[in-house]
């Protein structure tokens, strides 16, 4: 369980977070949403102890985050950032296997080779475990960073925006697949979105930001609706049931 | 393992020629002579003078003849240049390597990122204020000034992170040649700028025993490299990753600036400066066994010992009797070797 309590965060004068205090709930796909600028990452960052928050306190499984040793909390919880970074030469499998590192600290053992090559299964990328990811494609990139997350084998697994820059089919598979990590191994996902159909159709609970201030939360079916949607991106947004699930409509 | 073999024989190989080319003739046979005289003295001290008798005057008198001299050549003078060359270019290599990797940069090195400037800077200092210093204290000086400045490097480069990878070289070399000039003007008013020149071009030629052995604290250096190994790929993938992981970021980038600043600074005070190989060998190494740190640390301070005994050799080979700086060759290799790689990146970068 991931408890936030008061925590806000000021870059310069600019109040990026302010006092959000909530319970995040778990065994769920969660997604944050919100604007850009909202204050997403921010908070997924300092829950993930990336960054000092400028106050307030955050409670993984009831202990402060300042409490875990850091490695020790790396078995628990993990974070995918935005891939801004050009990837080094690395293998699939070598990149999946530094997954293993908080447990084992670099010297693998059988169990952590059956993680490593489970985690290819599970994210079907065994057959590019030999290639180097700069010559892989976006989509399977990312899928071999999200097989090192699934190696790490943490309960709670942060993603930050990890639809950017792929097409429609690969993004459904990377949702699909993280659907199955909640479902199948009881992982809690936490995930910033930006494609609100995304959210709809995949996501079981929402966490909505605007200009750093939590202004709702609650059960993707509560969260969209019209007047929730309104207050959160500041636009009309036209709701279609579609085969049970809610298709929203922003196009002009 | 086939690769490994292949690696060890052609640095033997490369070794025993290195060890024949020089001003002093020096055969191949002497080599044999002298192993076979050592031996042959050690055989008969221990299972009696009776053995060998016959060939062992023989030898002897080679011995007090010729082999004497050439051997103490070899002993002071060539072996020590071969060892000083494989320790500093495999460590210079291996400074390339951790660099690259903490920047996520292919194109950062202590020659690009002005490491090697603020090395020559320290020395510089320590030559002006403590004159009768060893070159134990020259090292010192030169390893905290550089440790200071190629940390600011680093502090610069973390608020352009998200530029150009060119432009973090050009940024550490623009800082290099600041450095260079400042030093250069200090060392014009004291009058010492043929001192300063000596530093700047590397050369194996005055090393003999005695005067290189500093060298070797890059031995356990880059033991200390492999320990860190995997930890500084993951500081490559970026602090976020790092930090996922649950290692601390911060303390992997200062343990890998302090193993590439008393290498460079080692090598400045002993050999000089050698430029481009922590540039390019990293480069040759990741187009075929790829980046990960532990993987390739001994491709890498294979290839970086290849290189600069090949350069060296070739130094002396070009124009004997005289010697062509090995600073000088480097440049035009590395050069050549550099500016194909940046002509060709998009194939694997």
């Amino acid at each position: 369980m991931i408890e936030v309590r008061g925590i806000s965060k000021r870059y310069r004068e600019e109040l990026v977070l302010r006092d959000i205090t909530t319970a995040l709930p778990t065994g769920k796909m969660v997604a944050f949403i919100g604007g850009n600028g909202a204050g997403k990452s921010t908070m997924l960052n300092i829950i993930c102890r990336l960054i000092e928050p400028t106050g307030g306190t955050v409670r993984v499984d009831g202990r402060e985050l300042k409490e875990w040793p850091s490695r020790e909390l790396a078995r628990v919880l993990t974070i995918l950032g935005q891939s801004l970074h050009t990837p080094a030469r690395l293998t699939v499998e070598e990149l999946v296997a530094f997954g293993r590192f908080p447990h084992s600290g670099g010297r693998l053992t059988e169990a952590d080779r059956r993680k490593i090559r489970e985690a290819l299964d599970f994210t079907g990328i065994w057959d590019l475990r030999a290639r180097f990811l700069d010559e892989l494609s976006g989509g399977q990139r990312q899928m071999a960073y999200i097989a090192m997350a699934i190696a790490q084998d943490t309960r709670y697994i942060f993603l930050d925006e990890p639809l950017n820059n792929l097409d429609m089919s690969r993004a459904v598979r990377i949702m699909k697949l993280l659907g199955r990590l909640v479902r199948e191994r009881e992982k809690t996902i936490y995930i910033v979105i930006h494609d609100i159909n995304f959210v709809s159709f995949y996501a079981d609970y929402v966490v909505a930001l605007r200009k750093g201030v939590l202004c709702r939360q609650g059960p993707a079916e509560e969260m969209i609706r019209p007047e929730v949607l309104r207050a959160v991106y500041d636009m009309d947004i036209a709701i279609e049931p579609y085969g049970g699930k809610q298709f929203c409509v922003y196009y002009e | 393992m086939g690769l490994r073999v292949v690696q060890w024989g052609s640095l033997l190989a490369l070794g025993v020629f290195s060890i024949l080319v020089g001003s002093f003739d020096l055969a191949a046979g002497d080599l044999w002579n002298m192993a076979w005289f050592r031996l042959l003295g050690l055989v008969r001290s221990l299972a009696g003078s009776g053995v060998g008798a016959e060939e062992f005057s023989r030898l002897r008198a080679l011995w007090e003849d010729q082999l004497e001299m050439k051997w103490e050549i070899l002993m002071i003078s060539r072996i020590p240049r071969l060892c000083s060359i494989l320790v500093a270019g495999s460590s210079l290599a291996i400074t390339g390597l951790i660099m690259q990797r903490i920047t996520n940069n292919r194109f950062v090195s202590p020659t690009t990122a002005g490491t090697m400037e603020w090395c020559r800077f320290g020395v510089m200092i320590a030559i002006l204020y403590f004159p009768d210093a060893s070159p134990f204290w020259r090292v010192g000086a030169a390893f905290l000034v550089s440790l200071v400045g190629t940390s600011c490097f680093l502090g610069v480069i973390a608020r352009v992170r998200h530029g150009n990878v060119i432009l973090v070289p050009l940024i550490g070399m623009m800082l290099g040649g600041v450095v260079n000039a400042g030093a250069t003007f200090y060392a014009y008013q004291y009058d010492i700028v043929q001192n300063m020149a000596s530093w700047l071009q590397g050369s194996f030629a005055l090393v003999i025993e005695g005067n290189y052995e500093l060298l070797y604290a890059g031995i356990p250096l880059m033991i200390l490299a492999y320990l860190y190994a995997d930890l500084f790929t993951i500081a490559g993938m970026g602090r976020t990753a790092a930090v996922a992981l649950g290692l601390n970021h911060a303390g992997i980038m200062r343990v890998g600036l302090v193993i590439v600043s008393i290498i460079s600074s080692i090598t400045i005070v002993e050999v000089g400066y050698l430029p481009f190989i922590g540039l390019i060998v990293p480069n040759i190494v990741s187009i075929f066994r790829g980046d990960a740190v532990r993987k390739i640390l001994f491709d890498t301070a294979w290839l970086g010992a290849v290189l600069v005994l090949v350069c060296d050799v070739a130094g002396r080979m070009i124009i004997p009797p005289f010697e062509i700086p090995i600073g000088v060759i480097l440049s035009v290799v590395g050069g050549v070797v550099f500016l194909s790689l940046i002509l060709n990146k998009r194939s694997y970068a």
